[in-house]
């Protein structure tokens, strides 16, 4: 990945496109997956990701000047996991019932390996405010994969939208996109379509 | 008030029916990077019971202290403290015991650290409260469980290579098909025992 061009634009394609955290990289998948089989949870769980990498990616900005190399790792660990409390701990004051439903996948939001990366990649040469930006598209473009398989899982295995039923009651649900192989053809799917579409383009694959 | 489950049967669920990555989704990233060559798979896997065994174990001692003194919503941070000292000391005493199999699992053990399979069973253990053995057990199962995944998934890669596959379903892509028939078929095993 090229760290040279740090226009907010750029930054925002190449996070959001070209190199999209799950299919060009296939990275953070561990954590989320299992959410996806509802468009609520998933909606809450990206966004959660969401604003733990953009402050983790710039709170590990803040402090580079005087992290030891050393320890590094160490210390971005410990910043990751003080924003998933806080995320945890709001989501269990305010949203209890979805809370419970996303279980211990909230917690794993601290071994995503996309918010690591992030701060290694970007947060670590680059100022506060555009590695915040650099976090929060990040997860943005995870976001937008996984919402696309959450659509399709929710859709045709309850017939239903953000828990709104869409489909007439004659609809069979697909039983195959409740279980979890679903998710994982799914994203099979997304990855071939993203990288096909790149591919044409005349983009290195 | 640790779930009614007898350590076998959790044994035997957590390998099979609840397998901790073809059910939970947990430990993706290094299964797929690493799955492209069998001894590292089979390095990484045995790591992975090693270490999955013993910081279930401490990570439930752990809980208990911190449940004793009101400070439960720590637990993310001291649980990823404790999985990154285990896997330090791991490596020291491997080091010391066998250089041989220093060699071999070496390498693999600072990759555990970050592994989402080693924290995601811990959290499990912590949300279905299970008791010390039924936590051991989990941690053990899940590691195997775990290891069969990945020793199969390298497998089947192998033939993978030598097949046609479309340009854009290459890599990855394919990878991911190729771990959702293995889920399918182990959810054949989802009739013997459930645990939840």
């Amino acid at each position: 990945m090229s760290d040279v061009d740090t226009r907010p634009g750029a930054i925002l394609k190449n996070n959001l496109w070209t190199s999209n955290p799950i299919f060009m990289q296939v990275l953070g998948i561990c954590s989320a997956l299992a959410v996806t089989n509802l468009l609520t949870n998933t909606a809450i769980m990206t966004i959660g990701v969401t604003l733990v990498t953009g402050f983790s990616s710039m709170t590990v900005s803040l402090l580079k000047g005087f992290m030891p190399r050393k320890v590094r790792m160490m210390v971005q660990t410990l910043i990751i996991a003080f924003y998933v409390i806080i995320v945890d701990i709001a989501l269990k004051a305010y949203l209890p019932e979805i809370s419970r439903n996303l279980g211990p996948y909230v917690g794993l939001i601290i071994t995503n390996c996309i918010i690591m990366g992030r701060a290694e990649a970007f947060a670590q040469s680059n100022g506060p405010v555009i590695s915040f930006w650099d976090g929060v598209t990040s997860g943005l473009g995870y976001m937008g994969v996984l919402m696309l398989i959450a659509f399709v899982r929710e859709l045709l295995g309850f017939g239903t939208l953000f828990g709104f039923q869409i489909l007439p009651e004659s609809f069979i649900p697909w039983t195959i996109m409740v279980v979890p192989p679903s998710a994982f053809f799914l994203l099979g799917f997304v990855i071939w379509a993203g990288k096909s579409a790149m591919n044409r383009k005349g983009a290195p694959a | 008030m640790s779930p009614a489950i007898s350590p076998f049967a959790l044994f035997f669920a957590s390998i099979f029916t609840s397998n901790i990555l073809l059910a939970n989704f947990l430990g993706m990233c290094s299964f797929v990077s690493i799955s492209k060559d069998m001894t590292s798979s089979n390095g990484l896997g045995l790591a992975v019971v090693v270490v999955l065994t013993v910081t279930t174990g401490v990570n439930w001692a752990v809980l208990q202290l911190l449940e004793a003194l009101g400070l439960v919503y720590l637990r993310f941070i001291v649980f990823i403290i404790v999985i990154a000292a285990v896997v330090q000391m791991l490596e020291m005493i491997i080091d010391r015991v066998s250089q041989t199999l220093y060699m071999n699992l070496g390498i693999f053990l600072p990759l555990i650290t970050v592994n989402c399979a080693i924290l995601g069973v811990s959290l499990f253990m912590e949300i279905r409260s299970y008791s010390f053995i039924q936590s051991i057990v989990f941690g053990f199962g899940s590691g195997l469980g775990w290891w069969l995944a990945i020793m199969a998934l390298s497998a089947i890669r192998k033939k993978v290579d030598k097949a046609p596959v479309p340009a854009g379903l290459k890599g990855a892509g394919i990878t991911m098909i190729t771990i959702g028939f293995m889920a399918m078929a182990f959810i054949g095993f989802s009739g013997m025992l459930q645990v939840q």
